[in-house]
């Protein structure tokens, strides 16, 4: 089983994304779980969600303490919440930043820093950088398809919004396939 | 058809699925999302049901009543404090014998205010006449309702239900579920043909006065009619299983329970990551298994006596408290192990939404095994 943790403030779609990656992951034949950590919904809050992916019915139910990856949404989070918390060794950390930050995440894990905010102004011309994450989770992971990350993403929003959406996830899908 | 979706719009799928003709709710975290989907299925034709929109928990209920009682299947959902504004017409409903069922998101109740879950509110309702199931999962939380509906408006039976699937845990959570069609719905779950209503053609009255020469009566009546639903469970849950492939016959259910030493009562969600605890802790050699609770009421205590007769240790999970006694569950469960001389020890835990773990599972076990441990688990050591 791997597991995915997404520190986030409250706002920004932290919950959708864990929905739309489990949803595209379900596509791709595996069993997929995708929860919130119940937090009271402020906007700017910190909030959290997860994602389960197992090959087999997922039964456990407790939030994620050691996870394989985190998506880090808004890296002002990081002087205040402790978003490395528990990440396994050859895990993979991804951070939206607009400097090439070296953050110091634990030893053995590898850290993707994303500038997704000016790819989510770029592409959708608002700062909503949960899908250009996923596509850079897509990317970083192969947990997903980008083809089964669209169809979430089509199925989700309107025509117009998918396509915008669509559009800030394969830029962040490329942007991350290019640096690796 | 296996499909991802929100434990919440899964359940709600399902209810409009039973074709309900009155759906009267009023919106309360965490239950919103299943009342909000509902009125949009009648808002768009897809659910074709009248929508009372109501100012708070106890008209809701209220509505239901006057809805069930004239003839119509009816439903509503709440949770917390929302099922305790309704607690009055919660014990009417079921003295007047009317079928509805609600679905519980379980939360724990307030002062402190808690939006989170544990199972304080339904358990707190455990004596009003009402059958009650708990899902371990959303594919339990879906299928529970056809089940409930079928039991609950069985003449011989004529009690309400609630449906209990653990808020936020089960509500928010996105899995993929096996949704059944229409088609196959209406198969199972046939047109409500209520055993008498009101018709203003053929007057009769419900909820009448009864004196102490009669009282009793009612009361037992109830009683045998909630203790003979255990049968029709049984009978509905094996239709269910033949024609879906899902068996809910059994109002409980063991895990690697047949060669174990240590038994884990639970009700809930609790149950899944009990069970992965059990798988761990039998790769280690440990026998430890799982008893999970469906139905509460019927309380299944026979069952439960046949069940874990073999085994050396009991421990009861209750996710709620009966401040100054114990957890609700581990004093039936003991009181269903009476005799046997099976020590049962009662664990409270995840009270208001604090998480449970794995690990917590397994040093629960390890208390249990050395006759160690307090009531309540995994207290902030300042308040000891």
């Amino acid at each position: 089983m791997k597991e995915l943790r997404i520190h986030g403030r409250g706002g920004q779609g932290s919950v959708t994304a864990a929905e739309l990656i489990a949803v595209a992951a379900f596509e791709g034949g595996v069993f997929a779980q995708a929860f919130p950590a119940f937090g009271v919904e402020r906007r700017g809050a910190p909030v959290q969600a997860f994602v389960r992916f197992n090959d087999k019915k997922i039964r456990l139910r407790s939030q994620i303490y050691e996870p394989d990856y985190i998506i880090v949404q808004d890296s002002t989070l990081i002087k205040d919440v402790n978003v490395f918390f528990g990440v396994k060794k050859g895990g993979i950390v991804i951070v939206n930043t607009e400097k090439a930050a070296n953050y110091e995440v634990p030893e053995g894990v590898r850290l993707i820093t994303i500038d997704a905010t000016s790819i989510a102004l770029k592409a959708i011309g608002l700062p909503i950088t949960n899908t250009s994450l996923m596509g850079a989770f897509a990317a970083a992971t192969g947990e997903i398809a980008f083809s089964a990350l669209e169809n979430a993403l089509n199925h989700r929003f309107p025509k117009e919004l998918a396509a915008k959406n669509i559009e800030a996830a394969r830029l962040a899908y490329n942007a991350v396939k290019g640096a690796a | 058809m296996m499909q991802m979706l929100e434990g919440s719009l899964a359940v709600a799928e399902a209810v409009k699925m039973s074709r309900p003709q009155v759906v009267s709710a009023y919106p309360i975290t965490p239950q919103t999302h299943i009342v909000e989907a509902l009125a949009e299925m009648v808002a768009n034709c897809e659910l074709d049901a009248e929508y009372i929109t109501v100012e708070n928990e106890l008209s809701a209920l209220s509505a239901c009543v006057g809805a069930s009682a004239a003839g119509s299947r009816t439903y509503s959902a709440t949770t917390s404090q929302g099922l305790m504004l309704m607690a009055e017409v919660v014990f009417n409903a079921a003295g007047m014998r009317l079928p509805i069922i609600m679905s519980i998101a379980n939360r724990a109740m307030g002062a402190p205010l808690s939006i989170w879950n544990d199972m304080q509110d339904s358990i707190s309702l455990r004596d009003a006449g009402w059958l009650q199931f708990y899902a371990e999962d959303n594919q339990e939380a879906t299928d529970l309702h056809y089940l409930a509906y079928k039991v609950a408006e069985d003449h011989t039976i004529q009690l309400p239900a609630f449906v209990c699937f653990d808020g936020f845990i089960l509500s928010h959570t996105y899995e993929p579920v096996d949704m059944l069609t229409q088609e196959e719905v209406d198969r199972f779950l046939p047109k409500f043909t209520p055993y008498q209503r009101l018709d203003a053609a053929d007057p009769i009255s419900f909820g009448m006065y009864a004196t102490p020469e009669y009282y009793p009566e009612f009361r037992y009546e109830m009683d045998k009619a909630l203790r003979r639903s255990r049968d029709l469970i049984a009978k509905a849950g094996k239709e269910f299983g033949t024609l879906f492939g899902r068996d809910y016959s059994a109002l409980v259910e063991g895990y690697r329970l047949d060669d174990a030493e240590t038994a884990i009562v639970t009700m809930g969600s609790l149950g899944g990551t009990v069970k992965d605890a059990i798988d761990e802790m039998r790769a280690e050699g440990k026998r430890v298994g799982q008893l999970k609770i469906r139905v509460y009421r019927p309380f299944p205590a026979e069952e439960i006596a046949k069940i874990l007769s073999h085994v050396k240790c009991v421990v009861v999970l209750d996710k709620n408290i009966s401040l100054g006694s114990k957890g609700a569950v581990g004093l039936e469960v003991r009181d269903a192990l009476y005799g046997s001389g099976i020590p049962v020890r009662n664990v409270v835990l995840g009270l208001g939404g604090r998480d449970v773990r794995k690990r917590n599972i397994r040093e629960i076990v390890t208390q249990t095994e050395k006759g160690v441990g307090e009531l309540f688990y995994g207290l902030r050591t300042e308040v000891l």
